[in-house]
């Protein structure tokens, strides 16, 4: 399957889960994001986009280190 | 049903199985054992029994009651199939370490004294080094010390609890705790260490890459777990475990996505998903517990799937790191151990239909039904870093993963053992049945349950967070997969750089010291055993001090046999006592006349 089909589904299904939001709203909200339809839509995406780009950016500045570290004498 | 603690038939058993001298036959004896343990532990009554005297203490072999029993359920369960995964095996002695690991985990799951509790506390961290050390490569050696170190420091840390709680209290009874003592604080921490909570949490991405391939498997399901199930007995509703769990949780999703070996990038989903639990312990509400203990019992099967299917592929590769494995389009070669990686993917993923959903859901919504915002919050998150991670970031790199030219093709692939796949294939398909049929498990959770995962709102908004992750990670794989092979620092770096100074001055300045103390005590050693010899030599050199001759004590000392020498001592004593005796003899005739 091409990349351009790819794409075009993934938007798709994002369309669907964007109505199905509206349509099936949570009946028991506990907090005021639990109450916008599409809340999961943004968490999830700039979710994974804060994971991805934080942790990368601690490991390469930080905790990432050559294989043999502990093991120089 | 045997009436035996079900502890001591796994051990018994785990004893057994070198005795028996036919394959075949310890085979089946090992595939046997849980199967004998799982009816005996389903007609187990709930209450207190096989309780025994030792010195002045009761100790409590069977306090069976819904939450341990659920525990003790699930460890046999997933005993059963990673013994099938393991089956293969020719080395027994794997075998007799797992099984005595397994049985001691039991022991704890039953334990109604603290006695008994660290007694089998002790056996599981003794029996699972070995699982490490089995795979006998330098590394598995040095994490296999560390491990064993930070477990019994750990144990000690208890013991120190249990003993001032006995002390204290008169009671040996394993029940809740009052955080205030001293006592629960030392216990407290005992537990944490094995739950793996940061920042005492180090020891279990160290070891668990380094394990045997079978060996890890069992290793996923019994430490942690069994850490949770002691925490759920007698911390349940302690604040600070909230903050922990969800720390926990966030901590081992950010460690993931750098990590490469994978391995230990399932470990780190381990910390991670300990945490969920470790969380709803915190908030302690029946929901939560419920939580709790559901997610102990689905993480055990995923997780387990999850660590055979790595298994696998470095059984068949050999090789451990994505880096090693990504663009080789390893999936045209595994593709049934990729679609039961998936099932475990999906579920650890919380994706509707596996068995994620219908437990880590539980946790969540505890968070917000205690209105927990910023709690809810972290583990939401949390969520969409395991699906990132373990749902799409491994199997890309493993299976798929974008070729740039410089790949090695996989020539020497193994073939997997029947078994193997049939022990993935078990545990996949358990995920997906307590999936879709939640009921089977939320009956045998300590409390009633009130909660339907599968309200459509709930659905879409998994669905919407799994999918915007898929969107995310689309647009930032390059970004994941980038990176060469290196280690990450974790808080083991302050052990393992601290030993490394105690090391370096115990070889130099301590050396040292111990070297000229040595020899300063071998030189008067050497004078001492000269001067007895010639013990005169000390009133000889007052004589030459005193007549102004220059003689040094290591030159009188020195002389060679002289029998002059040696005739002088004896004459002056027996010239001493003639005239001692003469004297004597005056006074004896002057007194006597």
């Amino acid at each position: 399957m091409n990349p351009t089909k790819l794409r075009l589904i993934m938007l798709g299904l994002i369309l669907l889960l964007f109505l199905l939001g509206f349509a099936f709203p949570n009946p028991h909200p506990h907090f005021w994001w639990q109450k916008i339809p599409v809340f999961d839509i943004f968490f999830g995406f700039f979710g994974s986009i804060l994971i991805i780009v934080l942790a990368k950016w601690i490991g390469h500045n930080w905790l990432l280190k050559d294989k043999d570290y502990y093991d120089h004498d | 049903m045997i009436n035996l603690p079900p502890a001591f038939i796994y051990i018994i058993g785990a004893l057994l199985i070198p005795l028996v001298r036919i394959r075949r036959l310890q085979q089946a004896l090992a595939l046997l054992i849980p199967v004998l343990a799982m009816v005996t532990i389903m007609q187990m009554p709930q209450g207190t029994y096989w309780q025994m005297q030792f010195l002045d203490y009761d100790l409590i072999l069977g306090r069976v009651d819904k939450l341990s029993k659920l525990f003790a359920y699930i460890f046999v369960i997933i005993s059963f199939f990673s013994m099938i995964y393991a089956i293969h095996i020719k080395e027994i002695g794997q075998h007799v370490a797992a099984y005595l690991y397994v049985g001691s985990t039991l022991g704890v799951v039953f334990a109604g004294d603290l006695f008994s509790l660290f007694f089998f506390w002790e056996i599981m961290a003794a029996s699972s080094v070995f699982l490490i050390w089995y795979n006998r490569t330098e590394a598995s050696l040095k994490a296999g010390f560390r491990y064993a170190l930070v477990h019994l420091f750990g144990g000690a840390i208890l013991l120190g609890g249990i003993v001032m709680q006995v002390s204290t209290t008169g009671s040996t009874l394993f029940n809740p705790f009052d955080l205030s003592t001293l006592a629960a604080k030392f216990i407290l921490f005992g537990f944490l260490i094995n739950a793996a909570v940061p920042p005492l949490h180090a020891w279990l991405p160290d070891a668990y890459p380094e394990g045997t391939i079978t060996g890890s498997v069992f290793m996923t399901a019994f430490t942690t777990k069994s850490a949770v199930y002691v925490l759920a007995r007698s911390f349940a509703g302690t604040e600070i475990l909230i903050w922990l769990g969800a720390i926990m949780a966030l901590y081992g999703v950010f460690y993931a996505v750098i990590e490469k070996d994978i391995r230990r990038l399932l470990s780190y989903h381990i910390v991670s998903q300990v945490g969920y639990m470790v969380c709803a312990i915190g908030i302690g509400t029946e929901m939560a517990l419920n939580g709790a203990s559901a997610h102990a019992f689905c993480h055990i099967l995923y997780k387990a799937v999850l660590f055979m299917g790595m298994g696998a592929v470095i059984q068949a590769t050999g090789r451990r790191n994505i880096l090693d494995l990504k663009g080789r389009y390893l999936y045209r070669k595994m593709p049934i151990t990729l679609g039961l990686y998936m099932v475990g993917a999906f579920s650890i993923s919380a994706v509707p239909l596996f068995n994620g959903f219908i437990s880590k859901t539980i946790i969540v919504a505890a968070a917000g039904v205690s209105e927990m915002p910023l709690i809810e919050i972290m583990l939401h998150l949390a969520s969409v870093g395991t699906f990132l991670s373990v749902g799409l970031k491994l199997p890309w790199g493993v299976w798929f993963g974008k070729p740039d030219g410089s790949e090695d093709e996989i020539t020497d692939l193994k073939k997997t053992p029947l078994n193997m796949h049939l022990g993935m294939g078990l545990g996949a398909l358990l995920c997906i049945i307590t999936g879709i049929f939640p009921d089977i498990l939320y009956k045998i959770l300590p409390y009633k349950v009130d909660f339907h995962p599968y309200a459509p709102s709930h659905v879409v908004a998994s669905l919407q967070l799994l999918v915007l992750t898929l969107a995310g990670f689309c647009l930032y794989t390059d970004k994941l997969m980038a990176g060469r092979k290196s280690i990450s620092l974790d808080t083991d770096w302050f052990y393992r750089t601290f030993g490394r100074i105690i090391l370096e001055f115990c070889l130099f300045p301590l050396n040292q010291f111990r070297d000229s103390v040595q020899s300063s005590f071998a030189n008067w050693t050497t004078a001492m055993a000269s001067l007895s010899k010639h013990p005169y030599a000390l009133l000889e050199i007052v004589w030459y001090t005193l007549t102004g001759q220059k003689k040094t004590m290591a030159e009188l000392l020195q002389r060679t046999y002289d029998e002059k020498d040696y005739r002088l001592p004896l004459g002056i004593g027996v010239c001493a006592s003639l005239i001692f005796l003469f004297i004597y003899a005056l006074v004896y005739m002057r007194v006597a006349s």
